[in-house]
């Protein structure tokens, strides 16, 4: 399987990807396999060491090296069929090495002292055969050793644990509660990873991991077959860093959002939301047709993470910033020059973004990153004003950090690491305000909520965002559902727009669980909380079509 | 060595065979080289090569199917492997839609390989790269670009008595050619099968002449244009709808060919008359691989003739529910064009935008095929019959539909992704707001 392909197929509906066969990353095992330790700490020791005195011998000046076991469990249903179960392991050892100034990297599934070896030795040839083509030898950062330490994801239930047809009974349950409330269809489907990470480098780390993430979704579809049309909505979940006990649904966790119905935070209530989705699903199909125009927005944070996430998180990656990245995701329109100016006004004064690898139940909270650097929190942008960019050990130099940021990933073993997005989050609002005091405030404005169509230009300027549901605001009222809406705006003009933030009590995550990067293609997972922000007369368009 | 040859895959696959014990027993071999090559700001940031053999069984009991996959080929792995797919298969929750496997097929010639392409070396990617990288440096341009290539077989059998073997090459290149100061970029990209087709050096010789052509692009108005859409471009956006004709969800009702009232729209002319749009695994430039996802030969099909939608794709499935015959996936489409190069198409413009690409496209409404997305690497105005200048990127909300009913004329086909596309001059082309990005 390439996983490029499964990247792409990530991005269509649930149903393709179930059935697409390209789900599988690693080899099928039966579920039981999932939960079987290891090799333990110590072999794992012994191989690194053989790998980092390898690439030492035959000249290395710096080696690091992964041994990797990914797990992964999918779980995809449809109406009243299980449609696929994958249970895929993939296990292996990357090695990377800093040899006449240039990197190189080799991987192999051979976890032998011999297979380590020979796979160390390749890495080091492969970077003195690039060191001919480069110009500047690369220059890292300082990192502490941090002698022999270990991180694990802090889960309440494992989900790999959870037998698996409990968890087709949830997914069942999911489907007959959404088809009992109207919809024609619906696909479910469950995901859960389980990364078995260690990392040795040549500056005296051994860092062991075990890093879980989870993610419950589903698409309901409703139809009108006398009108010819069709309309869906999507869970309202989010991915993320939890074990199973995100869908323990607690009472605690709901809260009553101004459209009517119940929004999640930290544990998910999926039966509840079908229920929802369903009844959402039928009234989209006689929703009202949005009147195009300038309206003030009240974007949920289910919403407006995918916003962050495309006009703030990627355009702050370093590595786009200096045109790395320019045949494939593209540049960045927050320019080395911008940044330097000390000025530059990314967003209005309420605007605080800050990354970070830290906040429990985020994916990307992780202890260290993939080249051994403890994981913190910076800010990114700083009322309003452009700070810092993400940048790791080989890049920290060009901004001036005396560290890296620990933003270092690679999806497997077998791929190389580089720069990936950290969580990027919206500051809550300091003054308390609530999601229905900041819609009271609003004349003319529609409150979007969930994930829809996004589209952003290769240099993250212009962005165009649909939503899951939109409800029309007048006076101070939510007075109806809105359909056909997407905003269109240029990314510095709408953080500008910025008005009001709500307080730390709406503070929540979304998620990305497929992030595709990079040529090879890989994928990483991302969290952006945020509460509910009102942004000012940003220009709204209809996307409904006669065909 | 990852390829295996007919005879040793079959030996293989007929020893998995003779230790299964399921209803039905699939048992599919597939492993090949894949190399690249990445480099950006005129140096080579990553370059790799991975040999990858693999075995994957499905046993079914009734209903029940199960996979394991496994790496090493011994006996001893072999017949652990059927064990464990057994064993998985038994406790499987059963499938309901699960189709029987199929009995002995005849597959077509496969032409998907090509010798040079497996032969390739690490010297002659640096060189590739070399090719692109060093002309760019010259002209104090910054090139980016990628280069991955495959070589490879895949072979299947089951207990029904089907066995298929191919063998398989290809190669991707694109690279993106930027001015030092960001206020031009182009682009280019080509696929083969064979990599002695490839001359990156003029391929990139069209990335950095657009890249120079591109600098101080002017704003203009967004707007309905008619537009010259390269093949890159065209191809961007058919494959949106040639992804989008399965005949599940149009019965379901929930597709952009559900009809109202019930049934599909199959038959009805839904395109400009000069749409004409097949598969063919024969063809020379797109050869196709001998099998479709299911297992069934591919063949030739027609898919829009005159403007007509003729077919869908229909799962063994959904096909034997319907009562209908299965029609697959195709590995690859054909969009018949005309004789024009894009000189001529340019040349017979008033006024009209060049579109070498687009870039992030979504879908916006899957009820009419609303995608958007933007211009990006060589955008530029056309005023009668000549290049003007170049002009902002724009954003997109078109439906495919509707660009296939607003045709002006089709240039000459080029292999895009596997498929083969014309240059389109296309009318009333949506464009509703204006990026910066360049």
């Amino acid at each position: 399987m390439k996983r490029r392909d499964f990247i792409h197929l990530s991005g269509l509906g649930l149903g393709a990807l179930a059935t697409s066969g390209l789900v599988m990353m690693g080899n099928p095992v039966s579920a039981e396999t999932l939960l079987q330790p290891g090799i333990d700490v110590a072999a794992k020791k012994l191989l690194a060491d053989t790998a980092l005195n390898a690439a030492k011998a035959k000249g290395a000046t710096y080696t690091d090296v992964r041994i990797g076991r990914y797990l992964q469990q999918f779980l995809f249903t449809r109406e009243k069929n299980v449609q696929n179960i994958t249970n895929g392991e993939s296990f292996g050892v990357g090695i990377r090495v800093i040899a006449n100034g240039t990197w190189g990297f080799s991987a192999t599934s051979d976890v032998t002292p011999d297979g380590i070896k020979k796979c160390a030795e390749t890495a080091v040839a492969i970077a003195k055969a690039n060191s001919k083509l480069q110009t500047e030898p690369v220059e890292l950062a300082p990192v502490k050793g941090h002698g022999e330490v270990s991180w694990k994801t802090p889960i309440e239930k494992n989900a790999l644990a959870v037998p698996v047809k409990e968890k087709i009974d949830l997914l069942l349950g999911v489907n007959n509660a959404a088809m009992d409330n109207g919809a024609a269809f619906v696909n479910s489907a469950l995901f859960m990873i389980n990364e078995q990470k260690y990392f040795a480098s040549t500056d005296g780390s051994y860092i062991d991991q075990d890093i879980h993430r989870i993610w419950p979704n589903f698409t309901v579809t409703a139809v009108n077959k006398t009108s010819g049309g069709f309309r869906s909505r999507q869970a309202l979940s989010a991915p993320m860093g939890m074990g199973y006990e995100y869908l323990d649904g607690l009472e605690k966790d709901k809260a009553m959002n101004p459209a009517g119905f119940n929004s999640y935070k930290n544990t998910y209530d999926m039966l509840e939301d079908a229920v929802n989705a369903s009844k959402h699903a039928k009234e989209k199909l006689t929703a009202k047709s949005v009147v195009p125009g300038k309206y003030d927005l009240v974007l949920d944070p289910d919403h407006l993470g995918l916003t962050i996430h495309e006009s703030v998180g990627h355009p702050l990656e370093l590595d786009r910033v200096l045109g790395y990245e320019a045949n494939y995701a593209g540049t960045s329109f927050a320019t080395l020059d911008k940044w330097r100016s000390g000025d530059f006004k990314y967003g209005s004064d309420k605007v605080n973004i800050v990354a970070d690898k830290i906040q429990p139940l985020s994916l990307g909270n992780t202890g260290y990153d993939d080249e051994g650097v403890k994981c913190k929190e910076w800010d990114l942008i700083k009322n309003g004003v452009l700070v810092n960019y993400q940048a790791i050990r080989d890049q920290a130099k060009i901004i001036n950090e005396p560290e890296s940021h620990g933003c270092c990933f690679a999806d497997n073993w077998s791929s190389v690491q580089f720069q990936r997005m950290p969580n990027v989050s919206l500051k809550p609002g300091t003054e308390k305000l609530s999601v229905a005091e900041m819609v009271k405030n609003v004349e003319k404005g529609i409150y979007i909520l969930g994930r829809g169509s996004y589209s952003i230009d290769q240099q993250r300027y212009n962005f165009q965002f649909g939503g899951q549901l939109f409800y029309e605001i007048k006076n101070g009222e939510i007075t109806n559902m809105l359909e056909d809406v997407a905003y269109q705006s240029n990314t510095q003009e709408f953080w500008n727009s910025c008005s009001q933030i709500c307080d730390k009590d709406d503070y929540k995550f979304f998620g990305s669980f497929f992030d595709g990067k990079g040529q090879p293609s890989q994928s990483s997972a991302v969290s952006h909380g945020s509460s509910t922000t009102r942004f000012d007369g940003v220009n709204v368009i209809n996307t409904g079509r006669n065909i | 060595m990852a390829i295996l040859t007919q005879e040793e895959a079959k030996k293989i696959i007929d020893k998995v065979l003779s230790y299964a014990k399921a209803d039905e027993t699939q048992v599919v071999i597939s492993g090949g080289r894949t190399g690249n090559i990445r480099y950006a700001r005129n140096n080579v940031s990553t370059s790799g090569e991975t040999n990858e053999i693999g075995l994957n069984i499905t046993s079914v009991y009734g209903k029940k199917s199960g996979s394991s996959s496994i790496n090493e080929l011994d006996d001893e792995s072999l017949r652990k492997a059927v064990a464990r797919a057994e064993e998985i298969a038994m406790l499987a929750p059963e499938n309901p839609e699960y189709m029987p496997m199929l009995g002995p097929q005849t597959f077509p010639n496969s032409k998907t390989f090509a010798s040079p392409t497996d032969a390739i070396t690490p010297d002659q990617r640096a060189q590739i790269a070399a090719d692109s990288l060093n002309p760019s440096g010259a002209a104090n341009l910054s090139a980016a670009g990628y280069l991955e290539d495959f070589s490879g077989f895949s072979a299947m059998g089951n207990s029904k008595g089907m066995f298929g073997y191919n063998k398989r090459t290809s190669v991707d290149f694109s690279v993106t050619v930027r001015t030092e100061d960001g206020t031009g970029s182009g682009y280019a990209i080509r696929d083969f099968n064979d990599v002695s087709l490839l001359n990156s050096k003029e391929v990139t010789s069209i990335a950095m002449q657009k890249a120079q052509a591109s600098v101080n692009a002017q704003a203009i108005e967004p707007g309905k244009y008619t537009v010259i859409l390269e093949p890159t471009a065209a191809g961007d956006l058919l494959g949106l709808l040639t992804r989008s004709l399965d005949a599940r969800s149009a019965d379901e009702g929930r597709s952009f060919l559900s009809k109202k009232g019930g049934g599909t729209r199959v038959g009805e002319k839904f395109f400009d008359e000069r749409v004409n749009i097949f598969s063919d695994p024969d063809h020379p430039q797109i050869p196709g691989a001998p099998w479709d996802n299911e297992g069934f030969p591919q063949k030739p099909v027609s898919w829009i003739e005159k403007g007509v939608v003729k077919n869908m794709f229909y799962s063994r499935y959904w096909a034997e529910k319907q009562g209908v015959q299965p029609t697959g996936r195709p590995s690859g489409v054909i969009m018949e064009g005309g004789d024009q190069s894009l000189a001529d198409l340019i040349k017979s413009t008033e006024r009209g935008i060049l579109v070498t690409r687009f870039w992030y496209i979504r879908g916006v409404d899957p009820q009419t095929l609303l995608f958007t997305g933007l211009t990006r690497d060589g955008t530029f105005y056309i005023e009668n019959g000549q290049i003007k200048f170049p002009v902002k990127n724009f954003r997109f909300n078109e439906s495919p539909i509707i660009m296939l009913n607003n045709i002006e004329a089709l240039g000459r086909q080029q292999r895009v992704g596997g498929d083969m596309i014309p240059a389109m001059k296309i009318r009333d082309f949506t464009f509703t707001s204006l990026s910066d990005a360049v």
